[in-house]
């Protein structure tokens, strides 16, 4: 655990406690809207103030993503981006950059690679984390594992229907931050004010880690309905879609992770 | 051969390295709640009953065990049997697992039911089962697919389903798995999603075999009560494989009974001209659980191809990827050509159509039964009939739209 201490999303996430404020975790897919454009893609929310950046590797069968994130990731396949070229976008790029960076990939993926060589790649290419959202429960703490002997944050995913020894034994095999569902069902944008707290709340009084909270998430305001209980609110949907109707990539990143940043939760007076 | 001992899935829902449950946290509550219930239910002498009634009066089994001389004699060898699966209720072996899976979902308080589909025989089946217990029904089906086999699509629809085509991918039956289990990553809560093969992740791959094993306890016991003896083979055909787990499980420890599993071989080896995970593939993640998959280098599900829709699946049941592994069950493949023309000896010789996904395990059998030769006896599962098909043959084999 102990090079955890060094991990940039751990990191991260204790500068936002010392100081009391929350982050921001905008998710894009690699590869989209356009085969090159990860690396600038990546700098222009570095510089708008994104604190963690999760980057999505299209799954020709992603059983988690609602119609935005799956046609682009679908586009991505069909660019013949492959998880490769992203790894390549990744290293290019974390030089240049401060924020922390975090994979969200299918274990169809890194089992065809094996699990261990893409670990060890994803470090190679400068990345801090890993979601792993089909995981089987059943093997995390050896992926935990993995993960500790290469510095690597792990978010496995926490639902609203997730209790008991399940949830204790999930918050075990988390490493960096736990990521929380704000609903059931898929990613997607939503008209509802997510309702967070009492999960969140709940969360607390059984784990230390930083609380990250996803799906359904979209505007300033849900950031901000989010991040008043957990520690960063991670957007995706709204993002990608945006990116997929713009010729200007970077600079609609940009304009969006400001606006999303608005909403972040100020620290209490 | 080794003795080999029937598996039951362990805690963790694994037949040895193949099985589990890779799905999002949000489904395994539910999975967890439905292993539970099946467990009880199994148990349960009252569920037993009433599904041994239903399966009898109104599946309509037993099926029969039907002695094919004249098929046998053009193979030249060995006496071929069909397990008539063809004359279940609604056409095929599915009803089997709808049935059962309707009735858990009645005893698990459930109140909508939805299901994937690929050539549509599962979900007519899912279909006919919801009239029957009154339960809304929503099928998820290609929209490739749905346009291949729109008298299935109209089918359901008359028996008061709702029909999603899925747009998304490659538009077949993956696809529609993806979309049934997206809707149900929302809708855990009140629907059961009932998966029509032997892979997803546990418990489907066990309660689905569970159901489907009444084929080949029955035809068993036919084989001893009417032939007086045990085959020397049983051949079915695989694509996920609910069929071939059915008829094949309850003969595992009979070790002198040759157990043959037939995938589609389609136009050829080359990846995206077959749908044979076993025979070409390597194991994977897809759908829930690890088996032998159709992927890329990178883990992407591969293009496959069959001229029959319900063997046009990149993926394997677990428990086949087990048999194969233990080599309990020999794995081989038939191309489209053979499939076809096997269909259309059997018709011929026996005045019996069978189903294009069936056809392979005929073809597959032709062979053996002349390797086997006279004296010996071999059962083909007659997995389903042919009706469905006759528009892809007849475009098929004599370029003609009916």
């Amino acid at each position: 655990m102990s090079e955890h201490a060094n991990n940039r999303i751990t990191r991260i996430f204790e500068e936002h406690r010392q100081a009391n404020t929350k982050a921001l975790m905008p998710f894009v897919v690699g590869g989209h809207p356009t085969p090159d454009s990860l690396p600038t893609v990546i700098k222009a929310m570095d510089d708008a103030g994104a604190d963690i950046i999760e980057i999505g590797f299209p799954f020709s069968d992603p059983i988690a993503d609602g119609p935005v994130i799956a046609a682009a990731m679908h586009e991505a396949l069909q660019n013949q981006v492959t998880p490769g070229k992203i790894l390549e976008s990744i290293s290019a790029v974390r030089p240049h950059i401060k924020a922390g960076l975090v994979a969200m990939l299918s274990v169809s993926i890194t089992d065809r690679l094996g699990r261990a060589s893409f670990l060890d790649r994803a470090v190679n290419a400068g990345l801090d984390g890993v979601i792993l959202p089909d995981l089987d429960p059943e093997q995390a703490p050896d992926v935990a594992n993995l993960c500790d002997q290469r510095g690597l944050s792990l978010g496995l995913l926490v639902g609203p229907a997730t209790t008991g020894s399940r949830l204790t034994s999930i918050l075990d095999s988390c490493r960096g931050f736990v990521y929380l569902l704000a609903r059931a069902g898929i990613t997607g944008e939503s008209k509802a004010a997510p309702e967070v707290e009492a999960r969140v709340t709940e969360l607390r009084k059984v784990t230390k880690l930083p609380i990250a909270c996803g799906f359904g998430i979209g505007s300033p305001s849900q950031v901000e309905a989010v991040t008043k209980h957990a520690d960063a609110a991670i957007v995706g949907s709204a993002l990608v879609r945006r990116l997929q109707n713009t010729t200007d990539p970077a600079s609609c990143a940009s304009t969006f992770v400001q606006e999303l940043r608005t909403g972040l939760a100020q620290p209490a007076r | 051969m080794t003795k080999f001992t029937p598996t039951q899935p362990d805690a963790a829902g694994r037949f040895g390295e193949f099985g589990g449950r890779y799905v999002p946290e949000t489904l395994i509550p539910a999975l967890e709640e439905l292993n539970s219930a099946f467990q009880e239910a199994l148990a349960d002498e009252g569920f037993r009953s009433e599904l041994d009634r239903l399966l009898q009066n109104y599946v309509g089994r037993v099926t029969p065990l039907t002695p094919c001389p004249q098929l046998s004699s053009s193979a030249g060898g060995a006496t071929i049997l069909l397990k008539r699966e063809d004359l279940a209720h609604t056409g095929a072996h599915k009803i089997n697992n709808t049935i059962g899976q309707t009735l858990l979902a009645k005893r698990m308080g459930k109140k909508r039911i939805i299901a994937e589909t690929g050539a549509g025989q599962h979900g007519v089946a899912t279909a006919t089962a919801c009239a029957l217990f009154g339960l809304p029904c929503e099928v998820y089906m290609g929209a490739e697919d749905a346009r291949r086999q729109r008298l299935n699509v109209f089918r359901m629809r008359i028996l008061g389903a709702t029909v999603h085509e899925v747009n998304s991918g490659s538009r077949t039956l993956k696809d529609a798995t993806n979309e049934a289990m997206r809707d149900w990553m929302g809708s855990v809560g009140e629907t059961h999603y009932i998966l029509g093969s032997v892979v997803g992740p546990h418990p489907f791959p066990w309660i689905v075999r569970e159901f489907q094993s009444v084929i080949g306890k029955e035809c068993r016991e036919q084989c001893l009560n009417e032939r007086g003896r045990l085959p020397e083979a049983v051949v079915a055909c695989v694509g996920g494989g609910s069929n071939a787990a059915g008829i094949f499980h309850p003969f595992l420890s009979d070790e002198k009974v040759r157990l043959i599993g037939v995938e589609a071989g389609g136009r050829g080896p080359e990846q995206g001209e077959h749908a044979a995970p076993l025979s070409h593939g390597s194991p994977g993640v897809l759908h829930g659980s690890r088996s032998f998959v159709l992927q890329d280098e990178w883990g992407q599900t591969a293009d496959v191809h069959s001229c029959s829709a319900g063997l046009d699946y990149p993926g394997v049941g677990p428990e086949h990827a087990a048999w194969h592994a233990a080599e309990r069950v020999e794995y081989s493949s038939v191309s489209d050509e053979a499939a076809l023309e096997a269909m259309q000896l059997l018709a011929r010789t026996e005045g019996i159509l069978c189903a294009l996904e069936t056809a392979h395990a005929v073809s597959a059998a032709l062979c053996l039964a002349a390797e086997l030769g006279k004296g010996a006896e071999l059962v083909i599962n007659l997995s389903g009939r042919g009706d469905k098909d006759m528009t892809e043959v007849a475009r098929l084999i004599e370029g003609i739209e009916l």
